[in-house]
């Protein structure tokens, strides 16, 4: 039906116009491609809007590091060499006045300060005045540089006298939670994904898989909401632990929310297992969980491996779950049932009362650099290595 | 013999392990939607949907933040829809599958979809805020604070970034189903290429794009994450009237309320309303997807 409707407007439209043409010329010559503006701009443009989302990955890269960078580079220029002068006089003052600044010369050494202030001073006169540039200037920079320090420590007070940025127990309360709802999701999401690649009739997969997808179209904040008002309270009936919002909590809420990844990718995985190496195994005897378990599963391993990757990557990035139900309490125990705080959340929970380029303002987004590379290994190892690991298994190569 | 008994034990239990995990999963989904239809249905009325909240968000409607969700989504399928469908229609029509461009775009847009959704927003407030909108007021408005600050338009622009591989992934998939041989037809009768695709493919494949939008909308409606720190505001006695504006939304609206409102108990129901209002609004737009796409793939094994 379809093509023919095509087909007569096609014809109509061209006869028109070689009629018209053969008016102008009398006779067309086909063997020459005639040279169109209107084609050459539209492949043009759309070429050029194709290029898109290259483009907005790596300004993304660049502005998310970019608000970052004044942690790293936080010397600001020197004004003049006159200030180096001034500087190497009122050196000495300085090195009296307060414990802050005896952090000054190298931020990785922080036992001999006084030794590798000297250093800096008789070495690199401009690096000094660029230094004692910020100390007459103000805050801005002596910040930073005690914030850098920080940010291995173990504590994250980004609001108080003396603020720590102690990246450390933010890092682990996110591996922790996503360790949990890893191990939640991914055997469920697996295991169900076999049942519907292998055991369901078609029927039964016709219910399983958009059921399934309809949980992908959850938004997190329903999830999250969910966590909170019922998922908590009922946990906390079964396990009888104290705080009442927990990294279990929010592994377990974050699970459900990875769970339509891992399962539409593995189903996808099992389902492109060639049917051939399926008959060949129910031929040689083995039974139908046999073949599911030793001929199917194994084959297509590293796309699962790439789900479950991909279910990680959700998970170490979701905010909004972490955010309503983790608690969001910075700790570092290895207890599931207490509360955590993970990196996403605290961009989410923090970012909108920072003052703008305050060095908390600067911390938060090193963290979401921190998260945008891990998503972006993640991505591209599902991606490269996985791929080439599947191809050559299913191919036999 | 006896061998082959204890097999067939095995199988069974192994079948029922993974029947019963896939019952289960299924299990939260109904849990979820039931306890969220329950808390909600009695909250639903055409007053809740049409008034604005009163009395410190203690009582009232949603309606700004339907009306917010709705503007944003509108802004956010104004930007990212036709430059998702050209990217597709590249992707397709003008790119060859082996080469490095077309590798390097699908890997770009595959690597835009994994990103986190907070990654976004800070993308937004960095760039569309911080870049564009100062620069913006400090060459028109001579330093006036008016773009260089949080409102719908960046918001918009941030979520349809985020939204973008949705609709490539749909639109592609849907210009692949127009048969090769229509394509070929129509460049056989002397069509151009940029004919063939105006008026052969991209008709053919309008459901898709259709589709495409809709997971597009129902995504955008529910993150909520991207627009935190780019236009999102807690309460405003206003609907938001020109882009510098902001907005409320229904997913902070729910966020806020659950976490931060000074008497959650209290509000409890209005909680449960919104959510279920957000969470029937996705359904609805992902099932009209699902069956749309149904559809496309009935067309296409024909």
């Amino acid at each position: 039906m379809l093509p023919e409707y095509y087909f007569s407007i096609m014809t109509k439209k061209i006869k028109k116009r070689k009629k018209s043409d053969t008016s102008n010329s009398g006779l067309i010559d086909i063997t020459k491609k005639k040279f169109r503006w209107s084609d050459y701009l539209a492949e043009k443009i759309i070429k050029g809007v194709a290029f898109l989302s290259i483009t907005i990955i790596i300004l993304i890269f660049f502005f998310v590091f970019r608000e970052s960078m004044p942690i790293f580079s936080s010397a600001k220029p020197a004004e003049t060499t006159v200030a180096s002068q001034e500087v190497q006089e009122t050196y000495g003052e300085v090195t009296d006045q307060s414990d802050k600044q005896e952090t000054y010369g190298e931020v990785t050494d922080q036992t001999d300060v006084q030794e590798t202030y000297g250093d800096v001073v008789d070495t690199t006169a401009a690096n000094v005045a660029a230094e004692s540039y910020t100390v007459s200037a103000g805050s801005g920079h002596d910040d930073n540089q005690s914030a850098l320090k920080t940010l291995m420590s173990k504590e994250w007070y980004p609001v108080s006298e003396k603020p720590r940025f102690g990246l450390f127990s933010l890092i682990i309360g996110t591996f922790k939670i996503t360790l949990i709802s890893i191990l939640f999701a991914a055997p469920l999401a697996i295991l169900a994904a076999i049942y519907s690649a292998s055991f369901a009739g078609k029927r039964t997969k016709e219910i399983i898989k958009p059921t399934i997808e309809m949980l992908a179209g959850f938004p997190s904040v329903v999830i999250g909401f969910f966590a909170l008002m019922v998922l908590a309270t009922f946990l906390q009936e079964v396990f009888h632990y104290e705080t009442r919002l927990n990294s279990f909590v929010g592994g377990i809420a974050m699970g459900i929310a990875a769970i339509p990844i891992i399962f539409t990718i593995t189903e996808d995985a099992l389902t492109a297992v060639p049917k051939t190496f399926n008959e060949a195994s129910l031929a040689l005897g083995a039974s139908k969980w046999q073949t599911a378990f030793f001929v199917i599963l194994p084959a297509a391993t590293p796309g699962i491996f790439a789900a479950v990757l991909l279910g990680i990557g959700r998970v170490f990035g979701e905010t909004m779950i972490a955010l309503m139900a983790t608690g969001n309490a910075a700790q570092m125990g290895m207890n599931p049932f207490e509360s955590v705080r993970t990196l996403a959340a605290t961009i989410g929970a923090e970012m909108a009362e920072v003052v703008f380029g305050d060095t908390h303002y600067n911390v938060l987004f090193l963290i979401g650099s921190v998260l945008f590379i891990f998503t972006f290994v993640i991505n591209a190892i599902a991606e490269f290595y996985v791929k080439g690991k599947l191809m050559k298994r299913i191919q036999g190569k | 013999m006896i061998k082959s008994f204890k097999n067939n034990i095995k199988g069974i239990l192994i079948e029922g392990l993974t029947l019963s995990s896939a019952l289960l999963i299924i299990a939260i989904v109904v849990v979820m939607f039931t306890v969220i239809f329950i808390g909600g249905k009695d909250q639903i009325s055409w007053e809740f949907l049409t008034s604005f909240p009163e009395d410190g968000m203690t009582k009232g409607g949603i309606f700004p933040a339907i009306y917010g969700t709705a503007l944003l989504v509108i802004l956010m399928s104004v930007a990212a829809v036709p430059f998702g469908t050209i990217t597709a229609i590249y992707l397709t029509e003008y790119a060859r599958e082996e080469s490095i461009i077309a590798k390097s775009i699908r890997f770009a847009v595959r690597t835009l979809a994994v990103i986190p959704s907070i990654i976004y927003g800070l993308f937004g407030l960095g760039f569309f805020i911080k870049f564009v909108g100062t620069s913006m007021d400090n060459a028109f408005l001579g330093g006036q604070l008016k773009w260089g600050q949080p409102n719908i338009l960046w918001a918009s622009l941030t979520m349809s970034l985020l939204t973008l591989p949705v609709v490539i992934v749909s639109v592609e998939e849907a210009l692949k189903t127009v048969p090769r041989d229509l394509r070929a037809a129509s460049l056989a009768l002397g069509a151009t290429k940029w004919q063939t695709i105006w008026k052969v493919v991209i008709p053919g494949s309008i459901s898709g794009i259709l589709t495409g939008t809709i997971l597009a909308v129902s995504r955008a409606a529910g993150e909520v994450a991207p627009i935190l720190f780019t236009g999102v505001a807690y309460y405003l006695a206003t609907l938001p009237g020109s882009l510098s504006d902001q907005f409320m939304v229904l997913g902070y609206h729910i966020y806020v309320m659950s976490t931060q409102s000074a008497n959650v108990d209290q509000t409890m129901p209005i909680q449960f309303g919104t959510t279920l209002v957000l969470l029937m609004l996705t359904f609805i737009l992902n099932f009209s997807a699902i069956i749309l796409r149904y559809r496309i793939r009935k067309k296409k094994t024909n």
